[in-house]
């Protein structure tokens, strides 16, 4: 899921009222803390509020626990041989993980390779080039570009790209490459190649937002002292992505995480086909496409323990992604406020 | 060459002007989709995006013609009732959270949101299909609604928080000097001042939600007919996008992409107004 | 903002009255994808006669055989009739038999997409087996000329299509496979499901044929009736008795005459390669599973009325829709058996 600008900020929005909001409130003398009235609707307010705060937190657990339990058979049956199994055969009963995991590797990495040089470079417009009336509109537009939901983009590849890739790029990258492994096989448009295109434009909003409030937050003092020793804007612009190094990390895994999850528009055209395979042009099968593709019809207990053992996997690498993207990115931008 | 510079100045004002026009020319090449995705769905769908789209039942396979005015409901349904499981829960952990800046539990709670916020929509959907349809044993838009709901979560405490923060410290001091109970202060001045934000964001986290579609496939599942129970299966656009995409039918596509455009165009609309209500309040923020 | 909340809730208030007013009764199943051309018309004629509304989502016979187990809906369909392991899951976990009421038959054709080859194409077994095992990488491959001779085939790789869901309609085809090819038996096997040696997967019979019909070089299995509605060519595919047979109503009433005598008392039948000369070799029936004991009696009378009716008058229906209407003797066999189902 897209994060708006809003909800990334917020490490520099609770400072944004200044200093003197930040301090916790002081201490109040014994004496008058006796004389403070305890009201009882504070008291039902800030149970309530807390009891829900409460809940999000439980949520979370929640959801771990029902996907462990869901998944107990499997786990089970094949424990952690489980995650590099390469089988998959409803019939036999035998189940793996490895394609899946191989799949969304494969898919997300080749999404973050095209995704990241271009997002870095909107973000480096966005906060170094552009001037302000051109920054804003096209912020947004980017920002709109990760408001479509994914099963329009899943239409837009299924009659656009697929063919497109299918007629005029397969064959001419097959002609003209064909020594690699990664271009051998049928153009069948559908596959890693069409995943991969598909998700880096789906990831590279995140990772430019979220790159462009990393650069933004580098003081200015850096630039006009980079500029002062007679840098080129170039040079001076190394110099902060240098400094906001861990910020754009963090901005990486986020767009990781994101592509990592993405369902309906990797499912539709990724080809659907659980087989590990060199080339970019055969089709595959990601962690998510499985579950969404075979999760109403798993007709034995094996089978739909193995899915949710699959939509395990997915939820805790999900949360590692986050979780360490995070903590980078706030500890950068607490970083650059205390610097 | 200028008296002075040498050959290595020229390189360096060279390689800066090259990146330049590179990161320019990202930047065109990033808003390339958007408009090829929005120009795409509209002269693909402008020939099924009449009167009966909005009106009609579906019609049987093969059949050209019908409409989605079941999933049109379906999706309004289907938000409703996240709207309903969601909100009350983002509300008060937002005002808890905008509550609690420096606590240790509230911090773990912020990070558990974005946490949440990253969780796969399918993943999502797995949860509520094992604790709302099992149970029932019966797919339904209830089960889609818990399913939209915990996916609003995330989105809407967060902007509910940070609009509450960005008010002014001094209006709760002026409600507190006044002797006003905590509680009342923060109910009744604090959150009608920030109101408008909150329900902007919340109209967002519902516009993403309305997009959904992995979730749905077994929670709500689907239904052909006019369905606004929500203990029943029910239509939505999402879905219902899915399936006549998938189809060899090219009046289904048509009408798919004559879908793609409507939620494309509601969802815009929605973030083009969240973002023109709140820019003017970080605007004042020094952002 | 109040008036706005006050609105909402009497529109919300509307919907729910305006619902439990009309008191429709809805029932809903989930299932093959196969016979999804002619039950979309079934339920919509009927809904329009009787009132009582059928919402059927294809989902596959996979998902139509896991929903009838976990009791998730109210009849499913399949066109694998459940195995004896699958019908005691569901005695154990809802309580009832399973009844399998035939519906139609219908043919699987090997749909391609190759307009320089034009239509009537023709397959043999082995050369069949051959595409799916994927032997047999290019449409001018000397296998496929030598049975079709006179046929433009192209320098162009065969894309090929399967089911990436559970289907009822791969359990027909892979049935056929594995009685004329002995290699398939042997690596592949048969079922709703199965380890593909090469191909793109396609959501449904509706995501096959789209698949088809997107990709030129393709060829792929898929309800007659699919490949009909999409313009879609398909295969003469040759027979037993060596004739290479269109599939047609006709050919498949003829497949499942040279069964006539194997009818089991419950229904369950493959008709697959049979024996007569105007046989088509991949024919099927699909089923109803339908629960013998529903807890909800009203909707058991609503589920044997319209079965009733698809019996007699619904079988009027198929033969514009592409699919073979019942035998007469089936069809009066199933009555007998829809009135073991309990309604009261």
């Amino acid at each position: 899921m897209a994060d708006t600008l809003s909800s990334l900020a917020l490490p520099l929005g609770q400072n944004a009222g200044g200093g003197a909001e930040n301090a916790p409130p002081p201490d109040i003398p014994a004496e008058a803390k006796k004389r403070q009235n305890i009201n009882f609707g504070d008291l039902v307010f800030q149970g309530s509020t807390a009891f829900f705060a409460f809940l999000v937190f439980a949520l979370v657990f929640l959801m771990a626990y029902e996907m462990f339990k869901g998944s107990s058979l499997s786990i089970e049956k094949f424990g952690w041989s489980f995650l590099a199994r390469e089988i998959w055969d409803p019939v036999q009963e035998e189940y793996g993980a490895l394609v899946f995991i191989f799949g969304t590797i494969v898919s997300s990495v080749l999404a973050l390779i095209i995704a990241l040089p271009l997002s870095i470079g909107v973000a480096v417009f966005l906060s170094e080039l552009a001037p302000s009336w051109l920054e804003k509109p096209v912020s947004m537009l980017i920002e709109l570009l990760a408001a479509i939901p994914s099963i329009v983009y899943g239409l837009w590849g299924v009659f656009v790209l697929v063919p497109w890739l299918r007629i005029s790029v397969e064959p001419f990258l097959s002609k003209s490459l064909k020594f690699l492994p990664l271009f051998k096989g049928a153009p069948y448009g559908f596959g890693m190649l069409a995943a991969g295109i598909i998700l880096s434009i789906m990831v590279l909003p995140i990772i430019t937002s979220i790159s462009r409030d990393v650069l933004k937050a580098i003081p200015t003092m850096q630039r006009e002292a980079a500029l002062a020793l007679g840098a080129t804007r170039w040079e001076t612009t190394r110099i902060i992505l240098s400094d906001a190094r861990s910020g754009l990390l963090g901005a990486t895994l986020l767009g990781l995480g994101r592509a990592v999850g993405e369902t309906m528009a990797v499912t539709m055209v990724i080809g659907n086909r659980p087989e590990i395979s060199a080339s970019l042009f055969a089709p595959g099968y990601t962690m998510a496409s499985v579950i969404a593709n075979e999760f109403t019809e798993a007709t034995s207990d094996m089978y739909i323990s193995s899915l949710i053992e699959i939509a395990l996997i997915l939820f805790a690498v999900t949360v590692l992604l986050n979780a360490a993207a995070r903590l980078i990115v706030w500890s950068v931008t607490k970083k650059f406020k205390n610097a | 060459m200028k008296h002075g510079y040498s050959k290595l100045h020229y390189w360096r004002k060279s390689k800066s002007a090259i990146t330049t026009a590179l990161c320019v020319l990202s930047a065109l090449i990033a808003i390339i989709p958007l408009f090829l995705i929005f120009f795409y769905s509209l002269s693909q769908g402008i020939g099924a995006l009449n009167l009966d789209f909005f009106t009609q039942m579906p019609k049987p396979v093969g059949e050209s013609g019908g409409g989605m005015a079941n999933a049109i409901v379906g999706t309004a349904i289907l938000i409703g009732l996240g709207t309903l499981f969601g909100l009350p829960i983002s509300l008060f952990t937002g005002i808890y959270l905008a509550e609690h800046k420096h606590g240790t539990f509230a911090a773990v709670v912020r990070f558990l949101t974005d946490v949440l916020s990253g969780i796969p929509s399918i993943v999502v959907g797995v949860v509520a299909y094992i604790i709302v349809v099992l149970p029932m044993k019966r797919f339904s838009a209830l089960a889609g609604g818990v399913a939209l709901g915990i996916l609003m979560i995330p989105t809407a405490t967060r902007t509910t928080e940070e609009m509450l923060l960005l008010v002014p410290q001094s209006i709760r001091e002026a409600g507190l000097a006044l002797g006003i109970a905590r509680w009342k202060v923060t109910l009744r001045v604090i959150l009608p001042t920030a109101l408008r934000g909150i329900t902007t964001g919340i109209i967002l986290a519902l516009a993403r939600a309305a997009g959904e579609t992995a979730p749905l496939l077994f929670t709500a599942l689907g239904n052909r007919f006019w369905s606004t129970e929500i203990g029943q299966p029910i239509a939505s656009l999402s879905v219902f996008i899915y399936d006549y995409a998938k189809a060899p039918f090219s009046d289904w596509n048509r009408q798919a992409w004559a879908a793609a455009f409507v939620l494309i165009f509601f969802i815009t609309i929605l973030n083009i107004i969240f973002r023109l209500v709140t820019r003017g309040r970080y605007a004042g923020n020094g952002h | 903002m109040k008036s706005l909340t006050i609105a909402l809730l009497l529109l919300v208030a509307s919907l729910v009255a305006g619902e439990a007013a009309l008191a429709q009764m809805k029932l809903n199943g989930a299932g093959a994808t196969f016979p999804y051309v002619i039950y979309s018309k079934w339920f919509d004629i009927y809904s329009k006669k009787s009132g009582v509304e059928f919402n059927y989502q294809s989902i596959g016979s996979g998902g139509g055989i896991k929903q009838v187990t976990e009791g998730t809906v109210d009849f499913g369909a399949s066109d694998a009739f459940l195995t004896e392991a699958q019908m005691s899951a569901i005695k154990e976990k809802q309580g009832s038999d399973v009844v399998h009421i035939p519906t139609v038959m219908g043919a699987v054709v090997l749909s391609y997409n190759l307009p320089a080859a034009g239509k009537d194409l023709r397959l043999s077994p082995d050369v069949l087996a051959g595409i799916y095992l994927g032997q047999i990488t290019n449409w001018n491959d000397s296998k496929i000329a030598a049975i079709n001779p006179g046929k433009n085939l192209p320098d162009q790789a065969i894309i090929v299509a399967h089911r990436s869901d559970g289907s009822g309609t791969t359990n027909i085809f892979t049935d056929y496979l594995m009685k004329v090819s002995k290699l398939w038996a042997l690596s592949v096997g048969k079922g709703t499901s199965v380890n593909w040696p090469v191909g793109l997967g396609g959501k449904g019979n509706e995501g096959v044929a789209g698949l088809i019909k997107q990709s030129e070089g393709a060829i792929g299995y898929v309800e007659l009736a699919y490949a009909v509605q999409n313009n879609l060519p398909y295969a003469l595919l040759q027979n037993k008795s060596g004739n290479f047979v269109q599939a047609s109503f006709d050919a498949v009433s003829a497949a499942a005459a040279s069964f006539a005598d194997n009818m089991p008392s419950d229904f369950r039948l493959m008709i697959t390669d049979a024996g007569g000369k105007d046989a088509y070799p991949i024919s099927g029936f699909t089923w109803l599973l339908i629960y013998k004991d529903m807890k909800d009696k009203t909707k058991a009378q609503e589920i044997t009325k319209f079965l009733k009716w698809a019996m007699t008058d619904g079988q009027a229906y198929a033969k514009d829709l592409y699919y073979a209407p019942l035998p007469g003797a089936v069809a009066k066999l199933c009555l007998q058996k829809i009135d073991t189902i309990t309604i009261n």
